[in-house]
């Protein structure tokens, strides 16, 4: 893999942005999701902004991959509101954004095929472009194999190449790594990393404590649909304020 | 008992030696049927891809009768086409009337819905799997509709073939837009009614064969092609 040289392809995003107004800061005031007579996210604020990797984390059921889709705009709020650099999700917004989910679905085509869909989509057809990204994600050489029968690690990159096709200036990431070995998980680690550094916003939920530590900029606790608390990654792993969060990090079942 | 082998034996004899007449409306047969697959296939994928993805006042009841329609008598197709293309019809002026064009409409017609509701459960069940990474990609509809009919491509072909089985071995349709005409538009099923109400079992028995051997070599392409596409891992 030619990753510094993939890398140095990709347009950064501070070039990209030109005259376009900025989606970050990120503001969400009083956001609920309710399915039944149940909030899964319940009246949910949170401020980010502009650079760095956020990590989402939080026991299973704390409202995490939810908050990503409404985030996103793949689901509609109840209540509350999202605001992205000032202004409500749109289309436009969220064209600017991509989301890799936990798994990866992959179209019925190769692995090429896959990135010209999302290149084309969006207009931006070239060959050169899309070798560039599966130069970055190491699937260079399988570029003519059948997307499906990748091993879950490979389909996993191929996810987050074809993420990063569309040049996003916002890359959510659903526990990305959770079904992969250790050394799958590195190579999407140090990509995202590298996403990261040329400037776009990274929002990623985990589970892997290790991996919130590597990557994090702050790390955002939910518990019970609401932000429990939102501090610098250090400060979360070191010393966190609340005692759900430190039952979290020591392995303890919140109730 | 023994007329009924006599007659088998004749029949396998005509398919053998490449019969004139046979391979006319063998021929007539699968021009008019693939023809009409076509047709339907270009209506009715489309359709059956926004019936897919599509959610708006209406749809069910539009899926009702698009379900109810698979079971359209050929009879009542012929008759309505009859009506229209008749020279007391409104396109009567046409003149199609007794030609295979006039078949080819009636097979469509008959098959269309097939291909329509057919195509829309197997689009609708790729669709439930790519719709939040669709989305996410903010993809128009167009394009939607242009990814599923290329993922779903092997499935659809079972569609298409399932269009052309029954297009191709209908006789009610054909039989009452195409008049049965010695060499003009005498198909497979209309000669097999005309020459077992004459008597003449040889030559209905090997168009009966041809036929049988149509209808296998179709499921044998399937499950070829559906074989093939698992192992590729594209279905």
């Amino acid at each position: 893999m030619r990753e510094s040289a993939a890398f140095d392809t990709l347009t950064s995003t501070a070039v990209r942005l030109g005259a376009t107004p900025a989606l970050l800061p990120l503001d969400v005031r009083g956001l609920t999701f309710r399915i039944g007579n149940k909030n899964l996210i319940d009246g949910l604020d949170l401020n980010l902004d502009g650079d760095g990797i956020t990590t989402i984390m939080g026991p299973n059921g704390a409202g995490k991959s939810i908050l990503l889709r409404l985030l996103h705009g793949l689901i509609e709020p109840t209540g509350g509101e999202i605001l992205w650099g000032g202004n409500p999700l749109t289309k436009d917004t969220r064209s600017r954004q991509a989301l890799v989910f936990q798994k990866p679905v992959l179209l019925r085509r190769s692995v090429s095929a896959n990135i010209d869909f999302v290149l084309s989509a969006r207009n931006a057809a070239c060959v050169g472009r899309r070798m560039d990204l599966l130069d970055l994600v190491g699937l260079a050489e399988k570029a003519t194999q059948p997307a499906r029968l990748l091993s879950g690690g490979e389909q996993q990159r191929l996810a987050l190449a074809r993420a990063l096709a569309t040049e996003p200036e916002v890359l959510f990431l659903d526990e990305p790594t959770a079904s992969l070995d250790p050394a799958s998980a590195h190579v999407i680690e140090t990509i995202v990393a590298g996403v990261a550094r040329r400037g776009t916003r990274v929002i990623f939920v985990t589970h892997d404590i290790g991996q919130a530590k590597r990557l994090a900029s702050d790390v955002v606790f939910l518990n019970r649909g609401q932000v429990a608390e939102h501090t610098p990654a250090r400060q979360f792993f070191e010393k966190p304020r609340t005692n759900a969060a430190g039952a979290y990090l020591a392995g303890q079942l919140i109730l | 008992m023994q007329d009924f082998a006599e007659a088998f034996g004749l029949a396998f004899r005509l398919v053998l030696s490449g019969d004139g007449d046979l391979i006319e409306i063998v021929l007539l047969s699968l021009q008019v049927s693939l023809t009409a697959t076509a047709m339907s296939c270009l209506i009715g994928l489309s359709l059956g891809a926004v019936l897919a993805i599509a959610r708006f006042p209406g749809r069910n009841a539009i899926l009702i009768v698009v379900n109810a329609l698979m079971g359209l008598p050929p009879v009542v197709v012929g008759l309505l086409v009859y009506l229209h293309l008749s020279r007391a019809g409104p396109l009567g002026f046409l003149g199609l009337l007794y030609t295979p064009t006039a078949m080819i409409i009636a097979q469509t017609i008959l098959i269309t819905p097939i291909v329509i509701a057919l195509s829309r459960q197997v689009i609708e069940d790729f669709y439930m799997e790519y719709a939040e990474q669709f989305r996410s990609l903010c993809l128009t509809r167009r394009q939607i509709v242009q990814a599923l009919l290329w993922d779903a491509r092997f499935s659809l072909l079972t569609v298409a073939l399932a269009g052309f089985g029954r297009a191709v071995a209908e006789v009610g349709a054909v039989m009452i837009v195409g008049g049965n005409i010695d060499h003009l538009t005498r198909v497979m099923t209309t000669a097999i009614a005309l020459e077992t109400s004459k008597g003449a079992l040889p030559l209905a028995l090997a168009l009966g064969i041809v036929l049988m051997v149509i209808a296998l070599g179709v499921n044998a392409g399937v499950q070829g092609i559906r074989l093939t596409a698992s192992r590729l891992a594209y279905a």
